[in-house]
């Protein structure tokens, strides 16, 4: 299928929109829009971070995702207590594939799940103890932690326990920073605000903790990476292309960080900002408090990443310019023969994504450099600075969705008829199952790193492997196939 | 009376942000903006407004401040 004008795309999402109830679809309506390069602001096609409509597939996660599962998670050495019932923090353990060195159980946490597991008399008579029964265990059991979050489930703020209080009391007790986090599920209208309340939480108990301690040395060329959760290995990918660069990586936010990283955080010249929905709201904190300035950047694709690295240069002296040209030198050669494997092979197809965080836009980039063309993209969880930012990254009359359901999508790919579909692990199978090539972008469906130019040869190489995979011919039964290859011999003899 | 966040970037451009609000807006002018005197109406690229109560002293920028509201915004 070519590619479809303004009016098709509008005609499709009205079709789409036809079978929900007048109210469904008029408010429906606002989350979904051809991309038009002419508008400055998103607000004005594309509505976001609202309420999900009951009764439609959501993708969306909860508060508690957000900052337990993103934020801080990744925070290697700190013990991260999923305190409710158990099943939160169960199911979603060790899923988002956030690398860190170190050994899991004596100096490292993450993929371990720590839960005050709540009963019914708990609930009944409140859990502030058991929670400071819990603290108490860790410190007997790990004693090399360096310090605890209380990640809050729904039922902490249903019944109105003070973790504040239990946090302060065994902070004093253990000497260890102790963070409740107020992050119950039921909060906001998906994991974003979970990311804003994580980051406030780091904020008011955390980044604050060396202001008068100035032992620290710095160097005027000190950064930090912030917003890069090391899936799969990606911080690591980017920390090397800025170490080469000659620059210092203080710390690293928050995959494979520790807290320590954090709380020297303020002493950095330069904020690096990768996932700027989940913690731009810190980088702007510090930028206020501390005179940090901070930047986006994208390390996805070479294109990008020698963009960003260029801007990330800008902000130093001329040694780091001239470092940053000869590492952009020493990769040309590896990502030029990438380009040349696999572009051939992927050249003109397309593509439409729909995940959260800052992939649906950054990632367009990467599958340019590839010769392909992303036809629609939506965010999971995205707000309207995502939208201004993505509109002049999209095609013109491209396909926009926000909080896409699982009816929509299904119906925006039959019609548009993509080549390759990026999105998570619950679509994953229902794409498959029709026949298209997919790839799970929360993840990088167990594969990985993506970020840099090492990231990029995996990328490419997985999109390939996906793409032009020899099972995507053999979907159809092979009696139905006879059929219709012998209808095609006929209309070709004909 | 949302708390609003003005920063400006390197080329002197200067934005105003509401995390509640998820604005993210280029400042088209400030009402006062003189070394003894800052504040007062700001409009921005979108033609909302914001009524800041001007300073005495020019702040430091970024600077989290209270605003009001204007009328169209």
């Amino acid at each position: 299928m070519s590619v479809m004008s303004r009016d098709e795309v509008e005609s499709l999402i009205q079709e789409v929109l036809e079978v929900y109830p007048a109210k469904a679809k008029k408010d429906r309506t606002k989350h979904l829009a051809p991309n038009d390069h002419e508008l400055e602001q998103s607000k004005k096609c594309i509505t976001s971070n609202k309420k999900s409509l009951p009764g439609v597939m959501t993708i969306r996660g909860c508060a508690y995702a957000g900052s337990k599962g993103v934020v801080w998670g990744p925070v290697k050495d700190m013990i991260h207590i999923s305190h409710g019932p158990v099943g939160c923090g169960q199911y979603s353990r060790a899923g988002r594939r956030n690398y860190y060195i170190g050994t899991t159980g004596v100096n490292a946490f993450v993929t371990m799940n720590f839960t005050s597991d709540f009963q019914e008399k708990d609930i009944v008579f409140g859990g502030d103890k058991k929670l400071a029964k819990l603290i108490d265990e860790i410190e007997t059991l790990f004693p090399l932690n360096k310090g605890v979050t209380i990640q809050s489930e729904c039922p902490i703020g249903l019944i109105g326990d003070d973790i504040e209080a239990v946090a302060k009391k065994k902070t004093a007790e253990h000497g260890k920073t102790v963070v409740p986090v107020r992050c119950e599920g039921f909060r906001g209208v998906s994991q974003s605000l979970g990311h804003h309340i994580a980051n406030d939480a780091v904020r008011d108990w955390v980044l604050s903790a060396r202001d008068e301690d100035n032992s620290f040395e710095t160097t005027p060329y000190d950064v930090a990476i912030i917003g890069d959760y090391n899936i799969g290995g990606d911080a690591w990918s980017s920390r090397i292309l800025l170490e080469e660069m000659g620059l210092r990586v203080v710390a690293q936010w928050s995959g494979d960080g520790t807290i320590s990283e954090m709380e020297l955080t303020p002493k950095v010249k330069l904020n690096l900002v990768h996932c700027y929905r989940s913690m731009n709201y810190i980088s702007r904190h510090m930028e206020e408090k501390y005179k940090i300035p901070w930047i986006e950047y994208n390390f996805f694709g070479p294109t990008k990443t020698v963009e960003s690295l260029r801007k990330i240069a800008s902000h130093f002296d001329e040694t780091i310019q001239a470092k940053c040209e000869e590492v952009i030198e020493k990769y040309r050669p590896e990502w030029d023969s990438v380009i040349a494997k696999f572009r051939p092979r992927l050249e003109g197809k397309r593509v439409m994504l729909y995940v959260g965080g800052l992939r649906p836009r950054h990632v367009i980039g990467a599958y340019e450099d590839l010769g392909m063309e992303v036809v629609g993209t939506g965010y999971e969880f995205g707000h309207n600075d995502d939208y201004d930012r993505t509109i002049k990254e999209m095609g013109d009359a491209t396909l926009l969705y926000d909080d896409v359901t699982g009816y929509e999508f299904e119906e925006f790919v039959k019609a548009v008829k993509p080549d390759l579909i990026g999105s998570g692990i619950k679509e994953k199978y229902i794409f498959q199952k029709m026949g298209v090539p997919f790839r799970q972008m929360h993840s990088w469906d167990y594969s990985g790193p993506y970020h840099g130019f090492d990231g990029f040869a995996i990328f490419a190489r997985d999109m390939d492997m996906t793409l032009n995979n020899p099972c995507w011919k053999m979907l159809q039964a092979p009696w139905k196939k006879t059929e219709a290859a012998a209808d095609e011999a006929v209309a070709a003899s004909a | 009376m949302p708390n609003v966040m003005i920063r400006q970037d390197q080329t002197g451009k200067k934005t105003l942000y509401v995390a509640k609000r998820d604005l993210e807006e280029d400042i088209v002018s400030i009402e006062f903006e003189a070394a003894d005197r800052w504040g007062g109406d700001i409009t921005l690229a979108d033609g909302s407004t914001y009524y800041i109560e001007p300073l005495d002293v020019a702040p430091e920028l970024p600077i989290t401040i209270r605003a009001k509201r204007g009328a169209e915004g």
